[in-house]
């Protein structure tokens, strides 16, 4: 996917003037606006929906500082040699040649009485509605020996982009036989099966170039997501190459050196050509500098997805705290339906309908060896609240493994058709 | 071999027990004459080869789509893949609308409506398969619940505007420009093929744990909306 440079121009023009003149429309008419921090899975999704649903009715300005954005989802495929770099890119061009003002800055600040965002690049933008969806950050302190100044030597792969490439060098240079470590995350954290994907990708990167190689997971949970899945998947495909250290047996004690690149499992040091240093998580930062986070996460209502804090702002995504929902990008995408919903008949007095949820996580093991977990969601007084759920079985055949895959192809090109338009 | 023995056993019992059978399963000689419906298509019996459908000898208990030498379309070697088995329930629900269950199906069939018909054919097509010790409660030739769908699910006008919004959430899976890659297309389809195919997976008949989470908790109200909605996208 190429950046189209003659689009971007145009996003730019759009965006200046709109700046320029917030809310008064060019013929004289006040516009409801609507403005979006965070251009992935959440945010990307609502300012299209919005746009493209009110037909002109709102103005809506997504806020993101980058100019494609990479997915997560599927870049542990791409670690694996499944997927190149440029299959995971997206740019916003069809999203502003549909209506959509893209400003590419960061949200530095939100002013909650005069209802204006902040831009690092100076100026605000003020807003009737703001929808957050500024996915993660990582808490300090998390791992010891760890804070963001060592994510160069151990990087957290986690966010989009940079980060990714960098992991997939520092794989592919990892010495004959030698060790690549992960530090899993506490829950709860954004794709629960994400890192025992990933550690199935690597896996399989390293039996074809680097079959002696070793892969040390030190976890401090006791069990994770599709965990009977994944462990049947590891001793049948991967056997011998990987060690999982659990919480019973230290996965939590961990210490950190990035300058030695040792990591240390309950007191025992061992070195390592990799780490991937993956840390417990929370909001996005601006939601905590919008003061609607309560803890680590921001806390919304179900039916609608707007804050506990402050009833003109929504949060999307992983930063919220919603109730039963995994942190996953089907999950931000189809809260950003229900809240968009919401968002248009709040401004324009439009039909707002029930909120309906669901959520399906496919994992990769091996080539054409998908698995799958997946539920559905309604809005309670208290909380998004699960309704019904399945996951794959274990033993199941090569056909539906394979079957399973390539609906996980499908479903990619159809979240990021549906995100990117 | 020792199928075959239990093949021509079960035949002996079914024919022994004629007028018994008759009554609770349906009635094998009516069954043979509405059979030449399929006649054209299908072969069963001693020596049946593949013709234009699949040969249907075994076929309770039969994975769909599962012959090596017989000729399959797209979506009926995925319901194989996704665990159909050609249970009583399912053949009968296939019988009666055969697009109810795989939706793109090669089999150019309008099904049969009459009830009473079905089962004297399926008692027929079971002399070919039944196993004695099966007869008649246990899969695969247990009598399954009443799946019939009401004329007036049918006959629902759906509201496109609430499709849309309901449908937000199947494009997240189902792309709006009808591609089938992966993932089925549901676009431009006939309503009532559209509200068949939902209604089936609600009631589990066909298998697929996504979709029948998702039909699970639509009503049928939704379903036609849905149905209005997605049938006007090209
Ligand atoms: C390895 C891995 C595998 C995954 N696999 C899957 C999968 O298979 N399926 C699945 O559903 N999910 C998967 N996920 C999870 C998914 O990526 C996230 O849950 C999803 O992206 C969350 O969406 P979001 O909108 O909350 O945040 P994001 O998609 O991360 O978007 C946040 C955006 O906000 C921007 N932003 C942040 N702060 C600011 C600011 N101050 N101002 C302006 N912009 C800002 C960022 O640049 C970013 O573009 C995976 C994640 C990982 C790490
Ligand atoms: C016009 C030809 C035609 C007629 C008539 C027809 N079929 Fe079929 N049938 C097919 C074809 C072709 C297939 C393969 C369908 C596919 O792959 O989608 C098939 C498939 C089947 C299957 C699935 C077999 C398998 O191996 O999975 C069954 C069961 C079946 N038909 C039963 C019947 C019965 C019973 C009748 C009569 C009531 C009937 N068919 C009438 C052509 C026909
Ligand atoms: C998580 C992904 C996902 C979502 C969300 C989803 N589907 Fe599906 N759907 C599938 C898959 C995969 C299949 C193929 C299933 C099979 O093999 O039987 C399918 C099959 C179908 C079929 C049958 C297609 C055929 O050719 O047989 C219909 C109709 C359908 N879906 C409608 C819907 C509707 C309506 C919604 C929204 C309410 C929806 N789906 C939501 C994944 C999804």
């Amino acid at each position: 996917m190429k950046l189209n440079r003659r689009i971007f121009m145009g996003t730019g023009i759009a965006a200046a003037a709109t700046l320029a003149a917030p809310m008064v429309h060019a013929d004289g008419h006040a516009k409801p606006r609507v403005v979006v921090v965070g251009g992935g899975a959440g945010g990307a999704t609502a300012a299209r929906y919005i746009a493209k649903d009110s037909k002109g009715a709102i103005d809506v300005v997504l806020i993101e500082p980058s100019r494609m954005y990479y997915t997560c989802f599927f870049s542990n495929l791409y670690l694996g040699g499944i997927k190149t770099i440029d299959d995971l890119g997206h740019s916003y061009g069809t999203i502003a040649a549909e209506g959509v003002n893209v400003v590419h800055d960061w949200a530095v600040g939100v002013d909650r009485d005069a209802k204006t965002v902040a831009l690092a690049g100076g100026g605000s933008v003020p807003y009737d509605k703001l929808i957050l969806s500024p996915g993660i950050d990582f808490v300090e302190g998390a791992v010891a020996g760890w804070d963001l100044s060592s994510q160069n030597a151990m990087p957290h792969a986690y966010k989009g982009g940079s980060q990714t490439e960098l992991l997939k060098a520092q794989l592919a240079a990892m010495p004959q036989g030698g060790t690549f470590a992960m530090v899993a995350p506490p829950n709860p954290y954004r794709c629960p099966p994400g890192p025992y994907e990933r550690v199935s990708m690597v896996a399989h990167f390293l039996k074809a170039n680097n079959p002696t190689a070793k892969i040390i997971v030190a976890d401090p949970k006791p069990k994770f997501s599709k965990m009977a899945l994944f462990q049947e998947g590891w001793a049948d495909h991967y056997e011998g190459m990987i060690d999982w250290i659990g919480e019973d047996f230290g996965g939590g004690d961990v210490v950190v050196d990035p300058n030695a690149m040792t990591l240390s499992i309950d007191g025992e040091v061992t070195k390592v050509d990799v780490c991937n240093v993956i840390p417990a998580m929370k909001a996005g930062r601006i939601a905590e500098l919008a003061g609607v986070t309560d803890g680590n996460w921001a806390p919304v209502n179900a039916a609608d997805m707007s804050s506990k804090a402050d009833a003109d702002i929504y949060v999307l995504g992983d930063s919220s705290q919603q109730g039963d929902m995994p942190k996953s990008g089907f999950s931000a995408n189809s809260q950003a339906k229900v809240c968009a919903n919401a968002v248009r008949g709040a401004l324009t007095g439009s039909k707002v309908f029930p909120a309906k949820f669901s959520n399906t996580c496919w994992s990769l093991i091996d080539t054409d060896n998908g698995v799958k977990v997946g539920a559905t969601y309604e809005a309670t007084d208290e909380k998004i609240s699960k309704v019904d759920g399945f996951i794959s079985a274990t033993g199941e055949s090569a056909e539906l493994r394979k079957a399973t895959y390539e609906e996980s192809e499908g479903w990619y090109a159809g979240i990021t058709a549906d995100m990117f338009g | 071999m020792k199928f075959l023995v239990q093949i021509s056993l079960a035949v002996a019992v079914t024919f022994a027990a004629g007028a018994a059978l008759s009554s609770e399963l349906g009635d094998v000689d009516n069954g043979k004459v509405v059979f030449k419906k399929c006649k054209s298509c299908h072969a069963v019996g001693e020596g049946a080869k593949n013709k234009v459908g699949p040969q249907l000898n075994g076929i309770f208990g039969r994975a769909a789509g599962s012959l090596d030498d017989a000729k399959y379309s797209k979506s009926m070697t995925r319901a194989g893949d996704d665990g159909l088995i050609w249970t009583q329930e399912i053949l009968d629900a296939f019988i009666e609308n055969p697009k109810a269950l795989v939706s793109k199906t090669r089999m150019s069939f309008r099904g049969i409506k009459d009830a009473d018909d079905r089962a004297d054919l399926l008692a027929f097509l079971r002399i070919y398969s039944d196993n004695p010790a099966d007869i008649p409660e246990a899969e695969p030739t247990a009598i399954g619940t009443d799946h019939d769908l009401d004329p007036a699910i049918l006959a629902i006008q759906g509201d496109p505007e609430y499709g849309e919004y309901l449908g937000s959430e199947c494009i997240t899976c189902h792309q709006t420009n009808g591609t089938n890659d992966g993932i089925p297309g549901i676009t431009g389809w006939p309503t009532e093929d559209f509200v068949v195919a939902m209604h089936a997976y609600k009631q589990k008949l066909r298998p697929h744990p996504v979709m029948q989470m998702m039909a699970g908790r639509l009503s049928d109200e939704e379903i036609a909306a849905l149905a209005a909605y997605f049938k006007d996208l090209e």
